[in-house]
């Protein structure tokens, strides 16, 4: 049995990881960008000087040899579905028993008027870095980053790093206000504007303007007709499946790759996971199209157990994520909406330094916690995905906020504070109940 | 809310030179680094007396640095602060990096070796160059003349205080940093320097023992030789309160902190070792080796070590109770030869049992390892004749050459450009090796992670000192439970996710995994 994965990011390497622990099949993990799985989350620190290339590695070059997983450095040109063959950009070619796309995804580019010139790039994977690098050799005096999401910050902060003066222009009307409440936007809006950036709200990108070289030499903003002269234009306007290469094949395909809860797709014997994946039917309180590191880890994971015979469905349990935003942490277990829907209740507090706050969304009705957002604050996975999974009440948790505290030792907790804003807010009469620490986490675990 | 000044909006935050006053400020330093370095390198040569010299070096040194700490944090936010490392000549082993290796090295070899160079007067002749310089602060502190160790150990304290208030501006979010280093700057400055310092001058007529209540044997090597039990119990009320605290730490104290709270109570909050590293040393803690084969390496260095001391001792406290010195002759090339072997079979046993692995770092370290002892075997071999004679007391002498000595003071803190700065505590420390042995199979330490939250970035292991591959662990939801870790915190603080944290609970909960259970990311299951 042979199995093909292409894609060597942490969905296909996962997936070969379990493939190996599970069964002697031979193993083929396909990569066009890396010679070797790296964390694509490290990127950023690269380009900043934090970390080398090497360290962005989980694991070290001999790991595959040991582990008998073949690694092929190449891009698939196409793939015969019905004669079971991936066919090279080179002209080689691959015959397989079993085939796993897991080939991510790549930055959206919504057609605007000099979105391919000289000087205009994304960032997502490793040769966008490297084309960062080679676009940053000249002296650039002003970049432009269009999109505030996730990857928009980070490339701010990469090129700060590299003392280059940084304009965001951001779409919504505060920093990521498609997906944070109001509150939480304004807290990064400010931290963006502490740090020095240039940050334009509720702005769009009309035009790139191209010199006489077809490189970028300014952009021009929608709303105000004003031209900002640029050497470097980032275009983060978030991600979407890469999935180009395979439209026109029996594949079924809408936004991504479609699969069912067994990571299968429409042609037997081919699995599909994740960023380039989309859920024909969703896990309940999931979105169809996943684009975060551990739904990858989770769903490679499922793809090797289908494959090796154990039929397993995805279920990957309650919604959590977390990203830092330049300097601020961030970290949400269950589903915070930026508006509050019709039937909930928030509680806000905020610390007088504006750089951490707590935002918890439950039912009005019954009290039930629906979901939480903290910032500058580290809390407890494990007991929040308990609370979760048994659907506690608000005051249940607020009471044991303590127990699931999770900043270093020495911090200044603000737990009693943050009890005593929200019993002003919600008429609540909540004391603090377990103390703070492992002890009263590992009592509260197994309650 | 902070108030965000709209003029700062547009400006870079990070102007890509030095300003005026980093500049002035490094200069201050610069200059009392060559008030040190001048006395130190014209002392052979000429009589001047460079006594003067002493309050504006140590000042220079302080104010420049603790002025350039301030100007280079003050205007930008609080946070990680890694930008550049790995483009930086001097932190990422560029010509700056050799070339403080080199004179950091050299500084070693001449106040192991050849104190005389740096100043020391031999055979009662006065002091002259840098030991002389430091003469009126030895004399206000203990009575009497300074010797190199006396200017070693006020250097020490001095950059440790100075670059220990760096590192508090640079962690300044951080709580857990800030009172770990008020510690070890505390630790340094009192039980080190100063109170051993006066307790030599109020019992001024005394034969020398060690007075530094926190350093205890097996890194104070000597603790149970012939010669420093006699002079602790030879040595009044304080010398048998040292002998009995030195038993009691052992056998009690250090246990029992180790229990509770890890070997970081030692490693990272008390030790002068600790301290350097974790202040001078900060800069270049990514240098660190991350690899399996390094870990392979630091096993069987540090417990060979270890066994090493464990022996001498035995035989040292032995001849010393009855009276019977050990001894026997060998030839200087068996021992050579059985060297030779020995490395042979570790490193055919490394390539059997890891084939895929490299071992090219292996090979290196056993080349360096018998080719430096081997050498200083010839050259002694040259001047005594056909054997060597071993017995009780040279074993121990070998031991404070090779290990005390020379991997401890030159490679421990020579290369910490080039390896670290945890290369000593790493691979060659046995107190750490025993707080390790302690710390993995019975202690109630941990760095806990948390669920299944993190990206496996690598910033943990990056910038692990100790070389641990934190993510290893963190990336299969693990906690990370290991015997080298000294608890310095930093992998909590650069993680970006909040997966982390340091933390003391019942032994039993630690949630150790083996590599056959590994069963991915699932939380709760």
């Amino acid at each position: 049995m042979h199995i093909a994965i292409i894609g060597n990011g942490v969905t296909g390497t996962t997936c070969a990881r379990f493939i190996r622990k599970f069964s002697n099949y031979k193993i083929t993990l396909i990569s066009g960008e890396t010679d070797h799985f790296f964390s694509r989350t490290a990127l950023m620190y690269i380009y900043m000087g934090h970390m080398r290339y090497e360290d962005t590695k989980p694991y070290e070059d001999w790991f595959w040899k040991k582990n008998n997983i073949e690694l092929k450095r190449a891009w698939v040109k196409n793939i015969d579905f019905a004669g079971k063959t991936l066919h090279f950009e080179k002209g080689d070619i691959l015959n397989y028993d079993k085939l796993v796309i897991a080939c991510g995804s790549k930055p959206n580019k919504f057609g605007w008027k000099g979105q391919d010139l000289k000087g205009v790039q994304g960032l997502y994977s490793y040769q966008d870095l490297e084309l960062l690098e080679k676009n940053t050799q000249t002296k650039i005096n002003r970049a432009v980053i269009v999109g505030g999401g996730l990857i928009g910050i980070e490339l701010a902060e990469m090129l700060h790093s590299r003392h280059i003066p940084v304009t965001f222009l951001v779409r919504e009307p505060n920093y990521w206000s498609n997906v944070l409440p109001e509150g939480e936007a304004k807290l990064v809006n400010n931290h963006i504007k502490e740090h020095g950036f240039d940050l334009r709200l509720s702005v769009n990108l009309d035009e790139i303007v191209a010199d006489e070289n077809g490189r970028a030499k300014a952009v021009k903003v929608k709303e105000t007709g004003e031209i900002i002269e640029c050497q470097l234009v980032g275009l983060t306007a978030g991600v979407s499946p890469n999935i180009n290469w395979l439209k026109n094949t029996d594949l079924a395909i809408q936004r991504g790759i479609m699969v069912n809860l067994h990571q299968e797709t429409n042609i037997a014997d081919v699995y599909a996971g994740g960023d380039c994946a989309q859920f024909n039917d969703p896990v309940e309180g999931r979105r169809p199209i996943e684009q975060v590191w551990y739904t990858g880890k989770m769903q490679g994971k499922v793809i090797a157990e289908n494959i090796c015979g154990r039929k397993t469905q995805y279920d990957p349990g309650p919604w959590f994520n977390s990203a830092k935003f330049l300097d601020i942490e961030y970290q949400t277990y269950g589903v915070v909406f930026p508006n509050l829907q019709e039937e909930q209740q928030r509680f806000y507090w905020e610390h007088e330094d504006g750089k951490k706050c707590v935002d918890v969304v439950f039912q009005k009705d019954n009290r039930q916690f629906v979901g939480i957002n903290v910032f500058g604050i580290r809390l407890r996975h494990e007991l929040f995905d308990k609370f979760l999974r048994e659907k506690k009440s608000v005051d249940y948790i607020m009471e044991n906020l303590q127990a699931a505290a999770f900043d270093p030792e020495f911090f200044k907790y603000h737990e009693q504070e943050i009890i005593s804003a929200f019993n002003q807010q919600t008429g609540a009469n909540i004391q603090l109940k377990s103390k703070k620490g492992l002890k009263a986490f590992l009592s509260l675990m197994r309650r | 809310m902070s108030q965000v000044e709209k003029s700062l909006s547009i400006a870079n935050p990070h102007p890509p030179h030095l300003n005026t006053q980093q500049k002035l400020s490094l200069g201050l330093t610069f200059v009392g680094i060559l008030m040190i370095i001048l006395p130190w390198l014209a002392g052979n040569f000429s009589t001047t007396d460079y006594r003067f010299l002493l309050l504006p070096a140590l000042s220079l040194i302080g104010i420049g640095t603790l002025w350039y700490s301030y100007v280079s944090y003050k205007d930008i936010p609080e946070g990680i602060k890694n930008n550049g490392n790995y483009f930086n000549s001097l932190t990422n082993k560029g010509t700056l990096a050799w070339i403080s290796g080199i004179v950091i090295t050299g500084f070693y070899v001449c106040l192991y070796w050849f104190p005389q160079t740096l100043g020391l007067g031999v055979g009662g002749a006065a002091n002259s160059g840098l030991v002389q310089m430091f003469d009126p602060l030895s004399y206000a502190l203990n009575g009497k003349a300074a010797s190199q160790w006396f200017v070693y150990g006020a250097l020490y304290t001095l950059i440790i205080l100075v670059l220990g208030v760096k590192f508090m501006i640079k962690y300044r979010h951080n709580r857990y940093q800030q009172i770990r280093t008020l510690s070890v700057m505390f630790f340094q400055t009192a039980f080190a320097f100063l109170i051993p310092e006066f307790l030599a001058k109020m019992n001024g007529d005394l034969a020398y023992f060690s007075k530094d209540m926190k350093n205890m044997w097996p890194l104070n090597y000597y603790f149970f030789e012939d010669w420093h039990l006699n002079n602790m119990l030879n040595g009044g009320n304080l010398g048998l309160f040292m002998l009995i605290l030195g038993i009691a730490m052992i056998l009690v104290i250090s246990p029992l902190l180790t229990y509770f709270y890890g070997k970081r109570w030692y490693c990272s909050w008390v030790c002068g070792c600790g301290g350097l590293a974790e202040t001078a040393g900060d800069p270049f803690r990514h240098l660190s080796d991350k690899s399996k084969e390094a870990w392979h390496i630091e096993r069987i260095l540090i417990y060979g070590i270890l066994v090493f001391i464990l022996f001498t001792t035995a035989l040292v406290l032995t001849t010393y109770f009855t009276g019977n010195s050990f001894s026997f002759q060998m030839n200087p090339y068996l021992i050579i030869c059985s060297l030779i072997v020995i490395a042979g079979i570790l490193l055919f046993a490394e390539k059997k049992l890891y084939p895929e692995m490299p071992n090219k770092k292996s090979i290196i370290t056993a080349l360096v390892i018998v080719g430096t002892v081997s050498f200083f075997i010839i050259w002694k071999f040259i001047y005594t004749g056909q054997t060597f004679q071993f017995d009780t007391y040279k074993l121990r002498s070998w031991y404070a050459f090779f290990v005390g000595a020379a991997f401890s003071g030159v490679i421990g803190v020579g290369f910490y450009p080039l390896l670290g700065s945890r290369v000593w505590c790493r691979f060659g420390c046995p107190m750490a090796a025993i707080l390790g042995l302690q710390q993995r199979f019975f202690s109630r330490f941990r760095i806990t992670t948390n669920g299944a939250q993190c990206i496996s970035c690598g910033n943990c292991s990056t910038y692990c000192e100790m070389g641990i591959d934190v993510r290893w662990y963190a990336q299969r939801g693990q906690d990370i439970v290991r015997s080298s870790c000294v608890g310095c915190g930093v992998c909590s603080a650069v993680c970006p996710r909040g997966v982390l944290k340091l933390e003391n609970g019942p032994v039993e909960s630690r949630k150790i995994i083996d590599i056959s259970e590994d069963s991915g990311i699932r939380v709760n299951v």
